[in-house]
């Protein structure tokens, strides 16, 4: 039926299609073959970033290809590659702090607090707000709101600031992860033992141990997964 | 449920009232593990593996004779992408120590590794056929395993993975993934990956199916995409180079038959480019594209199993590809994400599959391959799923159980992606649960390689999913994570040590005109061409599912 299918325009080129696909199966269906844009295909890598215009309005709004379902009159442009600026850096000789953040991204201080990046998020993450965390040195916020995020891309192009959000992010969660939330005992205690060769004389014993054996034991091993 | 309408149709309501109904009795309820007997019955007569009318031996190579999928089958008994005569090996366009080939978890741990072992990163090159981190390691969810608590050791995690195996696992590959195991967790930390913690700073740690203990450490449900977007960053900030876009698509040899790089092409200008290397490391993960038996998949768009061509027509041996792992939980309604992944997590967490009468059918954390096929059998064997609206079936997993038992706020916390995946899809977890049902995986086989990655060849080393004989038959949750860092430095390691030592003859691909000899004298008759590199869904192969259930 007539009302099964919309109508899109990929990168301006008109193209019939079933209507409730995503952007990307929507974008195959009319003869892509992708080689940049598409990605995991399930909402996780930001390969597939897109920006579309809705019949009628002038807003240019950001989506993933693959998370977004088509709409009649869309135009469409997929943005699969930043030109964007990644500061290179040792972690190991880097300080958990606020000047950190402004030694290597000195253009956060720059934040107009426009929200921009955030109405641009596919994720829908705070990212103005990480962005500010990141400033006033609170690394654990700047964590904590920035975690789910997959580095499409859409928040630096629309940052009217020049700021690349998720490179600073990503600098402020690798900081707070080594200094702040720092290693957990119990694996450190356990690589040491591994090491000592604690483990070696048991393993070795069920190296050797015949099929049945090991049925045996693993069919009788006690199962504790209780927290 | 006031306010919120339902993100299914009008049909599943009256099954959806039953789950809820049911909801009550079934917290805290402990509906038995199968015995071995049972679960190798169940196994036999609903498992995808054992529909031997969906595999064929191969006709072809080192390893004629091995039972494999056709889909499988198909692109090893396949001429090469490549003419050798139109290939000009003398203009070398990069010559590098080691060379990687694909940018997932275990490619840029070994990267990572080769440099730490004094190979300069000028003198490493990356080549990776989509964009650096694009695999199907970013895609993890639920977590990776390593045995360091206090209840638990490698001993026990040894055990878990041979009897998740079936036995089939190399018990000296086992070894080291479990001897490894915290050590990863430890290198991850120094990184700055950010694992869950519990408030006194101890692991989070969860059960998966199969494991004796919580042995799951995770970030959150983006595990995957935590570590990897931290070891791009280190492989950027060590200034490894890495060329995007350009896949490797037939390895090169040298006259003293040892692999001296490979041949490359650039996806974006269809040119092909020569890369020489002392030692070339394999790690371009699995074949979930290939649709094994018409499955839905949760793999990445590149998941197309060039790796396995590569390596065989280059003379690595093969193992378990007979074994493929369907994943028990991908989504099977709304049509926009059918086959993507469901973590296992989320059983971990609490959630139950339910079927179409709200009744438990199965102890929640069975091995993968016995679980799946007891979501098979309710759908197809029993006629208790649900048929969603272009006629699939699915059975409920029913995830409000997790905030129900954990405590509201767990599912935002700890499912950050699957809660906004189907949010945007009007279905809210928290309220109602997924439908499900079986989803292609993960290749349990693949290239055969030892302790120190090598792969038998000279001069070729593999790691992660590429591989075979770690897993067995079947694979544990989160073990496939582990096995990318445990195998990936392994092999970044030891390619390096050989780099060192080793000197590069003349080019050749005289062994890619070998296998097209013996392809013609196995009277193998085809128009097929590989690697394939992309999936085909132009067109009205957008819309298709066909699974080859019954």
């Amino acid at each position: 039926m007539e009302s099964d299918y919309v109508t899109i325009y990929v990168l301006g080129k008109k193209h019939k299609v079933p209507k409730d696909l995503t952007i990307m199966k929507a974008m195959e269906y009319a003869g892509h073959q992708f080689r940049r844009g598409a990605g995991c295909r399930g909402g996780f890598c930001g390969a597939c970033a897109t920006l579309y215009r809705r019949k009628g309005s002038y807003k240019l709004e950001g989506a993933l290809a693959c998370q977004k379902i088509v709409e009649d009159g869309m135009v469409i442009a997929q943005i699969p590659f930043s030109p964007a600026a990644k500061k290179t850096y040792r972690l190991e000789e880097l300080k958990p702090s606020a000047s950190t953040i402004l030694e290597y991204y000195p253009e956060v201080s720059r934040c107009l607090s426009c929200n921009t990046c955030t109405k641009a998020c596919p994720q829908d993450i705070m990212v103005m707000d990480y962005v500010q965390a990141a400033l006033r040195g609170d690394l654990a916020k700047a964590t904590e709101l920035s975690f789910d995020c997959i580095s499409c891309g859409l928040c630096a192009v629309r940052c009217p600031a020049e700021i690349v959000p998720y490179n600073v992010a990503q600098l402020a969660r690798r900081l707070y992860a080594r200094y702040i939330d720092g290693p957990a005992q119990q694996v450190l205690d356990r690589v040491e033992e591994v090491e000592k060769g604690v483990y070696d004389e048991e393993i070795e014993r069920l190296k050797k141990a015949s099929k049945e054996e090991l049925a045996q034991l693993y069919n009788s091993r006690e199962i504790d997964i209780s927290e | 449920m006031s306010d919120y309408v339902s993100g299914y149709p009008d049909y599943m309501q009256e099954s959806l009232r039953r789950v809820e109904e049911t909801r009550e009795e079934r917290i805290g309820k402990r509906f038995p593990p199968m015995t071995p007997e049972e679960r190798q019955r169940i196994l036999e007569e609903y498992h995808p593996d054992w529909r031997m009318d969906q595999k064929r031996r191969l006709r072809v190579g080192p390893d004629k004779g091995l039972l494999m999928p056709h889909e499988v089958a198909d692109i090893l008994e396949a001429h090469s992408m490549v003419d050798p005569s139109a290939i000009d090996l003398g203009d070398v366009e990069f010559d590098v120590d080691v060379l990687v080939i694909g940018a997932g978890g275990a490619g840029l741990s070994a990267a990572i590794l080769a440099n730490d072992s004094g190979i300069p990163a000028e003198n490493i090159l990356i080549v990776q056929k989509l964009r650096m981190g694009d695999a199907n390691s970013k895609m993890s969810q639920g977590g990776i395993q390593a045995a360091d608590a206090p209840n638990d050791s490698p001993v026990l995690h040894f055990l878990d993975v041979m009897g998740g195996g079936h036995y089939y696992n190399d018990p000296e590959l086992v070894e080291v993934l479990v001897k490894d195991g915290p050590e990863v967790i430890k290198w991850h930390e120094e990184l700055g990956v950010l694992y869950d913690k519990l408030p006194d700073g101890s692991m989070q740690l969860a059960p998966g199916g199969g494991t004796c203990r919580r042995r799951m450490h995770s970030c959150k449900d983006y595990t995957g995409l935590e570590i990897t977007r931290v070891l791009m960053d280190e492989t950027v900030n060590r200034e490894i180079g890495c060329v995007e876009f350009t896949a490797a698509v037939e390895f090169l040899k040298d006259e003293y038959g040892q692999v001296a790089g490979a041949l490359l092409y650039d996806l974006d200008s269809d040119v092909y480019r020569v890369a020489r290397a002392k030692s070339t490391i394999l790690a371009t993960g699995g074949f979930g594209r290939l649709h094994i038996q018409g499955y839905e998949t949760t793999n990445h768009y590149g998941a197309t199993g060039d790796g396995l061509v590569m390596a065989y027509r280059a003379g690595a041996r093969l193992v378990h590809l007979d074994s493929t792992q369907f994943h028990p939980t991908g989504s099977a309604y709304p049509e926009q994400i059918v086959g993507q992944l469901c973590t296992e997590k989320l059983r971990g967490r609490g959630a139950q599959p339910v079927n179409a009468d709200g009744e438990l059918f199965v102890y929640p954390l069975e091995t993968r391959d016995v679980e799946a096929s007891a979501i098979i059998r309710e759908c197809y064997g029993r006629g208790k799923g649900i048929k969603t609206p272009t006629g699939m079936m699915g059975v409920w997993l029913d995830t409000p159980l997790i905030d129900i038992i954990n405590g509201e706020g767990t599912i935002e916390r700890e499912f950050a992606a699957m809660l906004r995946n189907y949010s945007k899809f009007g279905i809210d977890i928290r309220r109602e649960p997924m439908l499900v049902f079986p989803t292609l995986h993960y290749q349990n086989g693949g290239v055969k390689i030892n302790v120190k990655g090598e792969t038998g060849v000279p001069g070729l080393y593999a790691a992660g999913e590429v591989c075979g004989g770690v897993h067995g038959k079947n694979r544990l949750m989160g073990n496939s994570q582990l096995d990318l860092y445990v195998f990936g430095r392994r092999a970044g390691r030891a390619a390096a040590e050989r780099a060192k030592k080793a000197r590069v003859g003349k080019l050749t691909l005289e062994h890619v005109e070998a296998y097209e000899r013996m392809l013609a004298a196995e009277g193998v008759e085809t128009d097929r061409r590989s690697p394939i590199l992309l999936p085909e869904y132009r067109g009205k192969r957008a819309l298709e599912h066909h699974i080859k259930l019954v």
